[in-house]
């Protein structure tokens, strides 16, 4: 089972050593378990070309079988990544996208496919804001009172 | 030929148990339809065995218990049925039927208006018949998913084309069998391929542990699809209940079941047995007991709001001039005026005849009454459901009764069953009084209410009779056998009158609720 995974990854690895579609770059991958890619968006005013944005990747031994988790991280300095504002992106990093979900994946996406999906996610997108955060805003909105 | 409609009609009909349409094709097995006839109701002298039937009373639905021998062989009698009608192999009437949820009515009509465009939709190709699916070597092929070119290389493909190498496609059928419990839409491993890898592909390539485990799962879709059949939902159990009730009749009926493993559930939203209390009011009163809705009745009875902004606050001693820490809104606890219109009378608030003062009084004047109304009935709950599970206790202390009797009085094991009766009925009891007060509480005021809250406390004087009675010391049971065995039959003639008289008026509409019965 494990040959599956690291025979698919290597192959993966290899391309992508190669060439890449614009705004996609590998960052790192010292293993078959945890690789780390950088994406640009370059045509939505809400993310300037020169901002990147850091996502890791992270196979399990089932891997092309099951989905890889992937997230977006937060780095402060050298070189800063923020987490893209999105509707459907947590501002831990956790996206919401049918795709790396059981019941959306397919074992024929691979890591370039997987970063090009979130890379158009992100072009298509109108609201710089997350949805989810809503959640939290409304709990502070719940002001007490004191008697003095 | 709506075999599912011809039925509807079985519920809401009076005491048709077992005349159902023998022509329908479903409940064929009308025979064996297993109302577990208590034995206290043959004591109501009802059964003048004017029938062969025991009349059916209105709290009783008919249903049937299914193993999942019984599941396997309808499912292939259906599937039988259609595959003739369709002239299609088993295998891809089996999927037609899943993807229609067994509708077979709707798949025979779709299917003769279009049949390429179901086909298609279900997932089947147009040629199922012509090839049977086979592992085959593809030459230079290379698997899509582990990227593996070997010559030689085993490899399969549905009729939509989409190949991958045979041990990548197994790996992925495991998993979706084994991890995420699928079986009857498993689709292609290709993306956004929506053809649903039937039972032969998987057959052909699965191991025969999985096999087992895809067979099982296949038996559940046809459970779960069909709205006439449940999984009996005690831990363990391999039953299916077959019961007519519809989800749109739950209002005026309470569909409760015996599942052959003694677990009495209630058809509609398989919780345990909740007679007389429609699943609608039990939904709404669980709620209301569990989740917030009742602390926020403790809010508005215990604290107040700002008048400006409308902040909550309690206040938990200090004086009475209040400002609120969000819209620094100066006011009175007391009359929850304005603070400035107060000079200087601190704590003496003398703004009582104020208007906006009146009307916060009596919100929570009101709030208050309905938190109390509440507390009655949940109290009153919450002691059965307690006692309820106390029976648990009650029912090994039984035996251990039982046996002591036997030893201490000679008495034979028959003739202590009076014990176990005792506790049956017991238990039963509690589970309807717990219930009655859930119900009662959403009852609006009238004689009807009166009538029933009467039934309910001779139920319960009753089944408190008994429970003191119940308690005794063994040597005294011996002594106290016919006492008991009459109040046995009491409590359940009792529970007999009130679960009859609710279900009755439920049917026909007769109460008056104080909610939405929805």
């Amino acid at each position: 089972m494990a040959g599956m995974s690291s025979k698919r990854l290597q192959k993966e690895l290899t391309k992508i050593q190669g060439t890449l579609p614009p705004g996609i770059s590998l960052v790192s991958a010292p293993d078959l378990r945890e690789w780390q890619m950088d994406i640009a968006i370059l045509d939505n005013p809400i993310y300037p070309p020169s901002d990147h944005y850091r996502l890791r990747f992270q196979f399990s031994q089932s891997y092309p079988i099951e989905a890889p988790e992937v997230v977006f991280m937060a780095i402060n300095s050298n070189p800063e990544r923020k987490i893209p504002l999105h509707p459907h992106i947590y501002s831990n990093g956790i996206i919401c996208l049918d795709l790396l979900d059981s019941q959306g994946w397919s074992p024929v996406h691979n890591v370039e496919s997987i970063c090009i999906s979130i890379q158009s996610m992100l072009a298509g997108n109108t609201k710089a804001e997350r949805e989810f955060d809503s959640i939290r805003l409304l709990w502070l909105d719940l002001g007490g009172l004191a008697d003095c | 030929m709506d075999s599912d409609d011809e039925f509807n009609s079985v519920v809401s009909s009076d005491d048709l148990a077992g005349d159902a349409d023998s022509s329908v094709g479903d409940f064929g097995a009308d025979s064996d339809v297993d109302i577990e006839e208590d034995y206290q109701d043959d004591a109501a002298f009802e059964t003048q065995e004017k029938d062969l039937r025991p009349k059916k009373k209105a709290y009783q639905v008919d249903f049937v218990v299914k193993s999942p021998e019984d599941i396997q062989r309808e499912q292939d009698k259906h599937v039988a049925d259609v595959a003739t009608l369709l002239e299609q192999p088993h295998e891809a009437t089996a999927i037609l039927l899943r993807f229609t949820r067994w509708n077979k009515e709707r798949l025979i009509e779709q299917y003769m208006d279009n049949q390429e465009e179901v086909l298609d939709k279900a997932g089947l190709g147009q040629d199922v018949r012509t090839s049977p699916p086979r592992i085959e070597t593809v030459a230079n092929f290379m698997c899509d998913i582990c990227c593996e070119d070997a010559p030689g290389l085993e490899s399969f493909a549905m009729k939509c084309g989409h190949r991958f190498c045979a041990g990548c496609y197994r790996q992925y059928l495991c998993q979706k069998i084994r991890a995420e419990g699928e079986a009857a839409r498993i689709k292609c491993p290709g993306d956004g391929c929506n053809k649903i890898v039937d039972a032969k592909s998987l057959d052909l390539l699965l191991t025969s542990d999985l096999t087992d485990r895809y067979h099982e799962l296949l038996m559940r879709t046809y459970v779960d699809d069909k709205d006439n059949l449940k999984w009996c939902p005690s831990p363990n159990c391999v039953y299916a209940i077959e019961c007519g009730v519809k989800k749109r009749d739950l209002g005026k009926v309470v569909p409760t079941v015996d599942c052959a493993c003694n677990h009495r559930f209630c058809f509609g939203c398989t919780l345990s047995d909740h007679q007389p209390c429609p699943c609608g009011l039990v939904k709404r009163w669980l709620k209301k007991c569990e989740d917030d809705s009742e602390t926020a009745n403790w809010i508005s009875a215990n604290t107040k709001e700002c008048p400006k902004c409308n902040s909550t606050i309690e206040k938990n001693g200090g004086c009475n001039h209040m400002t609120c820490r969000k819209c620094r809104n100066e006011f009175c606890w007391i009359c929850m005026g304005l603070w400035s219109e107060h000079g200087t009378s601190w704590y003496n608030c003398n703004r009582f005849e104020e208007k906006s003062g009146l009307d916060a009084r009596d919100a929570q004047a009101r709030s208050r009454q309905s938190l109390e109304r509440y507390l009655h009935y949940y109290n009153r709950y919450a002691n059965h459901e307690q006692s309820a599970r106390l029976d648990k206790d009650i029912f090994h202390k039984t035996e251990k009764k039982m046996t002591l009797l036997q030893s201490s009085s000679g008495m034979s094991w028959i003739e202590v069953q009076f014990l176990e009766e005792a506790s049956q009925a017991l238990q039963h009891c509690r589970q309807i009084l717990k219930w009655t007060y859930a119900f009662a509480y959403y009852l609006a005021r009238n004689n009807q209410t009166e009538i029933f809250e009467d039934n309910q406390k001779d139920l319960e004087m009753a089944v408190e009779n008994l429970s003191e009675m119940f308690e005794k010391p063994t040597d005294q049971l011996a002594g106290l056998k016919v006492e008991m065995m009459d109040k046995t039959t009491y409590c359940n003639r009792r529970r007999v009158i009130l679960l009859d008289d609710t279900a009755q008026r439920l049917k026909s509409g007769g109460w008056e609720f104080n909610v939405e019965l929805s």
